[in-house]
């Protein structure tokens, strides 16, 4: 990340409309609402960024380049603008790398490690499918400067979707191996699922007042298109009991400690260190 | 061209010298691109205070490009002794590759890169899929990877001449 605004006249797009919107008086709701949106999109990307250099074949090695420099665009934009929100002068690279994990609060599937090939397909697939749906309910935010960024987003996500969906159905309908390797998959991860569709108070207050969609109203969507690429894929949709995970409030599996100590290291030990 | 807001009457005269100034800035990507071509730039205009403003669209949200053009702007009208000149960050509406010019497209091909069809976008994404050799034409032609080698591009081959190509992706 680096800093715009030493570029001198630089006004990044949410200056000048204010925070005067819908969701003045929900400031605090917003800000942890943005946080679950933009780490999401965060450690997603940094987990994208570890297989640089260590992907089965060179376009997917390019592949998996490209989509994490997508969501940490993404993230970046959410960031900044989740900085002004709370409005104690935090920019993105502040909360990026001087946050700890509890204060994180992306989706508990978003940090899960990659695994093999596969495994880094179907964890895509679901956050996709999902983000699809979040990103296209939020083009209508009452919140004019998160639905350009929705906006902006949801066509980098159709491009991700289409990757990602792709693949699941070669790896499904391929071979016995990448067949068995990627239901072992999905019969994991499935159980993360909950949680993108589990509205706490945050996520209702903002829906109430139009800043956010409401979450389970997404679901039966999401859950045709999920039935309707697992079919192509011939892979079974996992019959997990539902559980929910709390990544959103804060509560993380171990991994994500792991993955924020490699991603941190620089700006921890250098403090400010630019280059 | 499209959505572009060229001021008609008000400071048009005026503010000429910094279209044109800005039709000279490279893409940093694809140097034979200025940033007018790309469709990044999405106005050059005034304020009621008759503060100038240029307005500059990302293409990608993680594209590493934009820093460096942001700055280039900025050099740019600080040559031109617009050194009090606002750069505003437009996201909304989002960057689509159906801005990128005629000439554009007719320098991208001339480059080796299969420009994007014009209107090959609509409000549900890509509509258009099909891409011409930049360097024999023939339609025959096969996506090798989704991603290439910038966010902006994806890698494909032509059938008819075997070369292969960058394309310019539809977004």
């Amino acid at each position: 990340m680096s800093g715009p605004e030493a570029t001198p006249g630089w006004m990044p797009a949410s200056r000048g409309q204010g925070l005067e919107g819908p969701a003045a008086p929900l400031r605090a709701e917003l800000f942890r609402y943005l946080l679950r949106l933009a780490d999401t999109s965060l450690v997603l990307g940094q987990r994208l960024g570890e297989w640089v250099g260590h992907a089965p074949a060179l376009e997917e090695d390019l592949a998996f380049g490209n989509l994490a420099l997508d969501c940490i665009g993404q993230a970046r934009l959410l960031l900044t603008y989740a900085g002004e929100v709370e409005g104690r002068g935090r920019d993105e690279d502040a909360l990026a790398f001087l946050r700890d994990a509890p204060e994180f609060a992306n989706v508990s599937l978003a940090e899960q490690p990659n695994g093999d090939f596969g495994r880094t397909i179907v964890r895509q697939w679901l956050i996709d499918s999902w983000q699809l749906e979040v990103q296209a309910a939020l083009q209508r935010s009452t919140d004019t400067r998160l639905a350009a960024i929705a906006s902006k987003a949801l066509k980098e996500t159709r491009y991700h979707a289409r990757f990602s969906s792709g693949w699941l159905v070669r790896l499904g309908d391929g071979t016995e191996e990448s067949r068995r390797r990627v239901q072992a998959a999905l019969d994991e991860l499935w159980r993360f699922t909950t949680e993108l569709f589990s509205p706490d108070d945050i996520d209702e207050r903002l829906a109430a007042a139009g800043v956010a969609p409401a979450l389970a109203e997404l679901r039966p969507h999401w859950s045709g298109e999920v039935d309707r690429v697992l079919e192509q894929a011939t892979l079974t949709r996992p019959d997990t009991p539902a559980y929910r995970w709390h990544g959103k409030q804060g509560i993380h599996t171990e991994h994500l400690g792991h993955l924020l100590a490699q991603m941190q290291h620089l700006q921890r030990t250098y403090p400010g260190a630019k280059w | 061209m499209n959505a572009l807001s060229r001021p008609a009457n008000h400071g048009a005269q005026s503010d000429r010298d910094v279209w044109e100034a800005l039709a000279r800035l490279p893409d940093p990507e694809i140097p034979v691109l200025s940033i007018i071509d790309l469709g990044i730039v999405r106005f050059v205009r005034r304020s009621p205070e008759g503060e100038l403003h240029v307005g500059i669209t990302p293409t990608y949200s993680g594209c590493p490009a934009t820093d460096l053009i942001r700055r280039t702007v900025r050099d740019a009208l600080d040559a031109l002794g617009r050194e009090d000149a606002v750069i505003e960050e437009v996201l909304a509406p989002a960057w689509t590759s159906d801005w990128i010019t005629a000439e554009g497209r007719r320098k991208l091909r001339e480059f080796g890169i299969a420009a994007p069809p014009a209107g090959s976008t609509g409000p549900r994404g890509v509509v258009s899929e099909v891409h011409e050799c930049p360097r024999c034409g023939s339609a025959r032609t096969q996506r090798v990877s989704e991603f290439g080698s910038t966010p902006c591009k994806a890698h494909y081959r032509c059938l008819a001449c075997l070369e292969p190509f960058d394309q310019f992706k539809c977004l």
